[in-house]
């Protein structure tokens, strides 16, 4: 009793702390924004709307200060950059989407570098399994907004630097609106409904878009709608099938490979601000991070009928992209429903009615996803075993038996249903079901103790 | 007597292209010199020899499918004609898959 209560107190404690330390950079920040306004008089004030970062005129910096030169000093000293080059970035607005494994390198780099103007949009909040590559965030930090979180952070990096957090999904309704205030766009998210339709918005609003993506060992990037170079449709006329698309969450990334990739992202953007150096447009750099290869290949133009970039457009406006690619923009669960209710079992069921008796209990998760965890009576058979027979083998006296329940999990319901129809169409007089909601499920109903990944 | 001759080019893959194929990220391969080789002809031999996984992930419509780049010599085949090229002796022929991820 004791113990609980002091654990509850602990997390009461340990969320005001956030809440108030997240409340006291929104002070700072209005502070700072106060004193910029107060500083450069009243003038500035009419540009209230949300989208404004950079009021024209009134706030274009022309002169570095002490502060300036002696925190950009190394960078001030490359000829390619120098004053003038530093204070374009400072003039500059950047927003980048999604603040995960690519925003936050890109973002600390791009506050780094005295970009004078972030916005930050993350619909998202601060979970555990975000730590190992999304570097901003922190402990004290967990389940507040991820823009925020990132703010907070980046804040200490250069307080000098002006910050908009936008905590929500980008969609076809306030892109225009978001997008309109800034110079430049990094396409750090995570899926591909966003990628077009942030390609659509900067293509219709004349934004170079810095587009980059990752998973497991390896990195992509360009940079899109620059100068003559083409625009994601030129290059992906056609969204991908959605089964051939897969995220981090479910195929796993390295964070010094979202880091090369994020940081490489910054680099561009400031090559397109300041106007140096030959920018990553019309080629795409790949990175093969297991054997250390980076690669530039040469990518078409722009396509001559492309539906949005070429001179007669047929998309004008932006359209319903989770429609137009088939898939969510988050990557919350979207459960699959392949199999109707009576071919399904709750975890609480499988618990109660079939655990203790004799059954076959197959996991069909990768081999290293069962290595973190498993249910003691779980044998491992990995999905692709199950759809090319090859287990038929392992279990030819088990499967004799057609009294012997099969029971088949996995991490959450979804590829364990695909396993189900594959096997009952071998085995049409067997019991064979699957767990609804797989182990996330059993952690959340049966074993609070039971990890979660 | 020589032997039939052979067209000797290389294949390879990257982002993930590579699970469809043994996981192996590049191959020398040589054809058979005596016929015309085009990437179409091409890709119906990979399917027929090499593809070890679900074929609806590399192939549609006897093209490569939608989020598959095809590079010859580190140039997008869009530039070099798709299907119709012509493979040539040493050519490298690389195909990613596009990640999404961040």
């Amino acid at each position: 009793m004791i113990k609980s209560e002091a654990d509850s107190e602990r997390t009461k404690l340990k969320r005001e702390i956030s809440e108030l330390r997240a409340a006291l950079n929104r002070k700072e920040q209005c502070l700072r924004e106060l004193e910029a306004a107060v500083s450069v008089g009243a003038g500035a004030e009419d540009h209230a709307e949300e989208n404004a970062l950079v009021s024209p005129g009134g706030t274009t910096h022309t002169k570095l200060t002490n502060d300036d030169i002696a925190r950009y000093s190394r960078q001030l000293i490359l000829p390619d950059f120098g004053v003038q080059g530093q204070l374009r970035l400072k003039n500059s607005s950047v927003l980048i989407v999604g603040l995960g494994g690519l925003g936050c390198p890109a973002a600390q780099y791009l506050a780094a570098a005295g970009c004078g103007h972030l916005g930050l949009i993350d619909y998202d909040e601060v979970e555990r399994s975000n730590f190992h590559r999304q570097i901003l965030h922190s402990e004290a930090r967990l389940g507040i907004s991820k823009a925020e979180s990132a703010r907070i952070a980046l804040l200490e990096l250069n307080p000098h630097c002006e910050i908009r957090c936008h905590s929500r999904l980008l969609y076809s309704q306030n892109a225009m609106h978001i997008i309109r205030g800034y110079d430049v766009v990094l396409d750090c998210s995570d899926n591909v409904p966003t990628r077009y339709l942030l390609n659509d918005a900067c293509v219709m609003l004349r934004k170079p878009l810095v587009s980059g993506s990752a998973l497991k060992m390896d990195g992509q990037l360009t940079v899109y709608s620059y100068g003559n170079g083409p625009c994601y449709r030129c290059i992906y006329p056609v969204p991908p099938p959605p089964e051939a698309v897969t995220n981090c969450g479910d195929g796993g990334v390295l964070g010094a490979v979202t880091g090369t990739i994020g940081a490489m992202q910054a680099l561009e953007a400031i090559k397109v601000i300041v106007g140096m150096g030959d920018v990553l447009a019309g080629r795409l750099l790949i990175f093969d991070g297991s054997s250390s290869l980076f690669r530039n290949i040469r990518i078409r133009s722009k396509r001559p009928n492309c539906h949005v970039c070429s001179a007669q457009p047929l998309i004008t406006e932006l359209i319903d992209y989770e429609m137009f690619c088939g898939m969510h923009a988050t990557d919350k669960d979207n459960p699959l429903q392949l199999l109707a209710a009576d071919e399904r079992l709750s975890v609480k069921e499988y618990q109660e009615k079939l655990q203790p008796h004799p059954h076959l209990l197959i996991d069909v998760r990768p081999t290293a996803e069962f290595e973190i965890c498993q249910l003691p009576e779980a044998v491992n058979v990995p999905l692709v075993e199950i759809l090319d027979d090859s287990y038929l083998k392992r279990f030819a006296k088990q499967l004799e038996d057609k009294e012997l329940p099969i029971v088949l999990l996995c991490r959450r319901g979804n590829d364990s249903q695909i396993a189900v129809q594959h096997v009952r169409n071998r085995f049409p007089m067997h019991s064979i079901r699957d767990l609804i909601g797989g182990l996330h499920a059993w952690t959340n109903s049966v074993d609070p103790n039971f990890p979660i990944y | 007597m020589m032997g039939t001759p052979e067209l000797k080019i290389v294949l390879e893959f990257s982002a993930g292209a590579e699970l469809l194929f043994g996981n192996i990220k590049k191959r020398q391969l040589a054809l058979d010199g005596s016929q015309k080789w085009t990437i179409a002809n091409l890709l119906k031999w990979m399917h027929s020899n090499i593809l070890t996984e679900r074929p609806e992930l590399f192939l549609q419509d006897d093209t490569v499918r939608p989020g598959i780049l095809v590079l010859i010599n580190d140039t997008d085949w869009e530039l070099l004609g798709e299907l119709d090229y012509e493979l040539q002796p040493n050519d490298n022929v690389l195909f990613i898959s596009t990640l999404h991820g961040g």
